[in-house]
């Protein structure tokens, strides 16, 4: 093992085992806590065909019991030493991650370790744990924006797509589920080249590699095919969907377009138009125009989710049902005006200055530091991307933002979908 | 300026006075290149008036909206361009505003609160903007049925104090109440003899301080704000609220008349309530954003390890005065609301006659001291809770936390327990979905 260092910025020590798990590790002393994130890319997008869900449900069940610890006995020495552990799945990350005293790192780790590569998956466990999602699933039904932001989705990738299917699956999947499918899909992800271990904390390097190296250093296992993921279809057409929620007392609005991936040239500008948009202060332009001057919403925002395949740009807004069609068109006229005109060489040099500015805020917290370490460890972007991200960020001109919004942002085919209290006059 | 107040020596945290009364807390912290500015204010819902309620959440959004000397088209991207991060929020006992960024922006956040606290515009346009906004927040809250469910349990429990009503006010309320209304009651409240100003981050406390005196030093004193004095008669029987609404999922919360933060009984019900539903901590800011070590807590084990419910949460938060500690489950579908509500009883019967055991105190004042720690890993979060305490009765009562929570004994647990979760003292609330 060779542990090779940045010498500037972060700095992290990154190195991998030789089963190929890639560990790294930054020493601070903020306060006698150590943060672990483990990410294996091992998403939803793994799910097998008709199972829905599998990957959440094995997410729920996967520390209740491994082959020679019970649930109860991982819940004990977990919560003896006042550490919750978080359990979460995106498209294409399956993550475990907790923060304990630094004292109770070693022990912790351990169990983390096993839960990870041995789990059992009890019978009597995953009864309950489908209950749990199950009724999940019938509180997003409830729910406007939940129903607004997974009905935009399977619009703008398909329902087969992975990133359009449910990725908690549906009340018929979940239910199907049994101890071997999760297994399964536990056999096909869960493997040490396909896991990045983050350590921040008041704990040396050295010493992190070392707990890291004893809990996983003897697993190994397989990478099974790659998942394939096809580049989702453009619109061409502008489509919209109602979710008539007639007993809530307001509407939310998802309305998006695919866009590009993490790799794409392009991300950087995309993300200053994204700002500019919908982020800079309380939601940019959009945020000026629904918000401030027209006093429709709380909340409206533009996220911007660039990914392995082409991720998504969703506004996001939360208005009453009288207000539906007047936000919509508010939306569809700061999406023209951003296209014609670009931004201000103003807005340019702020929204810039904000995400280079705003670094140092994201990497205060061991937990904010281990988040950034572990996407730029997944996109491949380098142990010192800290360092290159404002350079990056610097040499965006107007031009490419101009360009990017001219090629990606059209109301003419624009995907809307409004849930809540509102009918559909248009259709 | 400056009159030293309290502070132990070689306490990290260092207090001054200026002569307009406003209270200042500097600790230095050095581990990033940031400084947090916080400004409280001893001002929430509990001081709100019939016909005006919601009106300390309203004038905190028109406090975002542009002064004397920030013309409202420079709001946006004032602290933004230093890459820093603004916001505020209200609640039953405060109101509060902060701004965290690199530590080259003090000055500019030490400037914004100045400003803030004595020179707010108010136009009646952007008055009448903010209220749609404002009943959009309302409604969006009113999507969520656990939440309202908080909401009418709230009002139910208490039927004198003014925490009955909501932080964010009755829709009637905020349909009528009058730009002169907020400007009124902004300019009641916002005085420096009413606030306690926090720095925490990489500065120098007297670099730190003579800036503090400089922007704010200036500002008048103002007349000492008259309070409600309204105590909540002592609950004398069960009561029951049920709201039957479309949706799709059963929602139970339970409520008891809880102590205040500055009570002694206080450090025990937060222990009670680590057995019985995890430990939190207890910083609003950042302790409820995760969930807690649950899985060998006593509900939690009851009602979901079970399968009655898939969710179940406890909170018992620090508050000026008594509020309540509440257990919210949710019924696993197609789980009754009563079978939930009797196991759920059950518990608290349990506990209310026999106490907890050594080894359930031993592990609750080890998460606490845990959460305590983990709370304490940004500027933000630090000057938060150092600003929070001193609003609902003294920054020593954070200090002390971890002392009393040490010292706390099994019988200090039995005694909350006994007297705090009684049938006399407790309301029942139901979400019962009509076509669930």
């Amino acid at each position: 093992m060779s542990l090779p260092s940045v010498s500037h910025g972060l700095a992290p020590v990154r190195t991998v085992l030789p089963n190929g798990v890639a560990v790294i590790a930054k020493d601070t002393r903020k306060t006698a806590a150590v943060t672990i994130n483990v990410a294996l890319r091992a998403g939803s997008i793994g799910d097998p065909p008709g199972l829905d869900g599998a990957t959440f449900l094995l997410s729920r069940v996967i520390d209740r019991g491994t082959t020679t610890r019970s649930a109860d006995d991982i819940a004990e020495a977990l919560e003896s030493r006042g550490v919750s552990l978080s359990v979460g799945v995106t498209r294409h990350v399956f993550s475990v991650s907790c923060t304990c005293l630094s004292a109770d790192f070693p022990e912790v780790f351990a169990v983390l370790s096993d839960i990870i590569r041995h789990p059992r998956v009890p019978e009597t466990e995953l009864r309950t744990r489908k209950g749990e999602v199950a009724t999940g699933l019938r509180q997003d039904e409830d729910n406007p924006a939940v129903r607004a932001s997974d009905a935009l989705m399977a619009q703008l990738y398909g329902a087969t797509h992975p990133y359009g299917r449910p990725a908690k699956g549906t009340l018929d999947t979940v239910d199907r589920l049994s101890p071997n499918d999760l297994l399964n899909v536990h056999r096909a992800g869960f493997v040490p080249g396909a896991t990045s271990v983050v350590i921040v904390g008041a704990v040396s390097t050295s010493h992190a590699v070392e707990v890291v190296h004893a809990g996983l250093g003897s697993w190994h296992a397989s990478q099974g095919p790659a998942i394939p993921l096809p580049a989702p279809e453009r619109a061409r057409s502008r489509r919209r969907h109602v979710i008539s929620m007639m007993n809530k007392a307001q509407a939310d609005i998802a309305y998006g377009f695919t866009t590009m991936t993490r790799h794409d040239p392009d991300y950087y500008a995309f993300s200053l138009l994204n700002n500019v948009f919908g982020q800079y202060a309380l939601g940019g332009r959009l945020g000026d125009s629904i918000r401030e001057r027209q006093g429709m919403a709380y909340y409206v925002y533009s996220s911007f989710d660039a990914n392995v395949a082409p991720g998504p740009l969703v506004v996001r807004a939360g208005v009453s049902g009288a207000n539906v069609d007047r936000a919509i068109a508010s939306i569809d006229e700061e999406i023209a005006v951003l296209v014609r005109e670009g931004p201000t060489a103003k807005e340019h040099k702020e929204s810039t200055d904000y995400l280079i500015g705003s670094l140092p805020r994201s990497l205060e917290t061991n937990a904010g530091i281990a988040h950034f370490l572990q996407t730029a460890e997944f996109f491949g972007l380098g142990m010192n991307h800290d360092l290159e991200l404002p350079g990056l960020l610097r040499a965006v001109t107007f031009d490419q933002i101009k360009e990017v919004a001219t090629r990606y942002l059209d109301p003419g085919v624009a995907t809307v979908v409004v849930a809540g209290p509102y009918a559909d006059t248009q259709d | 300026m400056a009159i030293p107040a309290g502070a132990p020596p070689g306490a990290a945290t260092r207090e001054v006075t200026l002569d307009n009364g406003l209270k200042v807390l500097v600790r230095e912290e050095h581990t990033a290149p940031l400084a947090s500015v916080w400004c409280w204010y001893r001002v929430g819902s509990k001081d709100e008036r019939p016909g005006l309620t919601g009106v300390s959440h309203w004038v905190e959004h028109m406090n975002f909206k542009g002064t004397t000397n920030i013309p409202r088209d420079q709001v946006k991207g004032i602290i933004e361009q230093f890459g820093g991060s603004w916001n505020g929020y209200t609640w039953i006992d405060q109101t509060t505003y902060l701004e965290t960024a690199t530590r080259d922006a003090l000055d500019r956040m030490l400037f914004i609160e100045a400003e803030r606290m004595a020179r707010c515009l108010y136009d009646p346009e952007d008055c009448e903007s903010e209220r749609t906004v404002i009943i959009s927040e309302l409604q969006g809250g009113e999507n969520d049925p656990d939440q309202l469910l908080d909401q009418e349990l709230t009002a139910a429990a208490f039927k004198a104090h003014p925490y009955r009503h909501p932080t964010i006010g009755w829709l009637s309320d905020l349909q009528t109440m009058s730009r002169d209304d907020l400007y009124g009651y902004y300019r009641k409240y916002y005085i420096p003899n009413n606030a306690t100003l926090v720095i925490v981050g990489d500065v120098d406390t007297d670099a730190a301080l003579a800036n503090v005196e400089r922007r704010f030093g200036a500002l008048a004193a103002g007349p000492e704000p008259d309070r409600i004095r309204t105590v909540e008669p002592e609950q004398s029987g069960e009561r029951r609220v049920t709201i039957r609404k479309e949706g799709t999922a059963a929602y139970l919360r339970v409520g008891y008349h809880a102590p205040a933060a500055s009570d002694p009984r206080f450090a025990p019900a937060l222990l009670l309530d680590a057995v019985l539903t995890g430990a939190k901590g207890v910083n609003l800011w950042s302790s409820f954003r995760g969930v807690p070590p649950q899985r060998t807590a006593r509900l939690y084990r009851a009602l979901v390890d079970t399968g009655l419910a898939s969710f179940v949460s406890g909170a018992m938060l620090p508050t000026e005065q008594p509020f309540l500690y509440t257990v919210s489950a949710t019924a696993t579908d197609g789980m009754a609301l009563a079978s939930v509500e009797a196991a759920l009883l059950e518990e608290l019967d349990r506990v209310r006659a026999a106490g907890i055991t050594p080894s359930e105190l031993d592990r609750a004042k080890t998460q606490l001291h845990a959460q305590l720690v983990f709370d304490a890993d940004s500027v933000t979060n630090v000057a938060h809770q150092l600003g929070y305490f001193e609003t609902i009765g003294g920054r020593q009562l954070f200090d002390d936390l971890p002392r009393a929570i040490h010292a706390t004994t099994l019988e200090d647990v039995a005694a909350v327990a006994g007297s705090m979760l009684t049938v006399s003292n407790r309301t029942i609330g139901w979400y019962d979905p009509t076509n669930a």
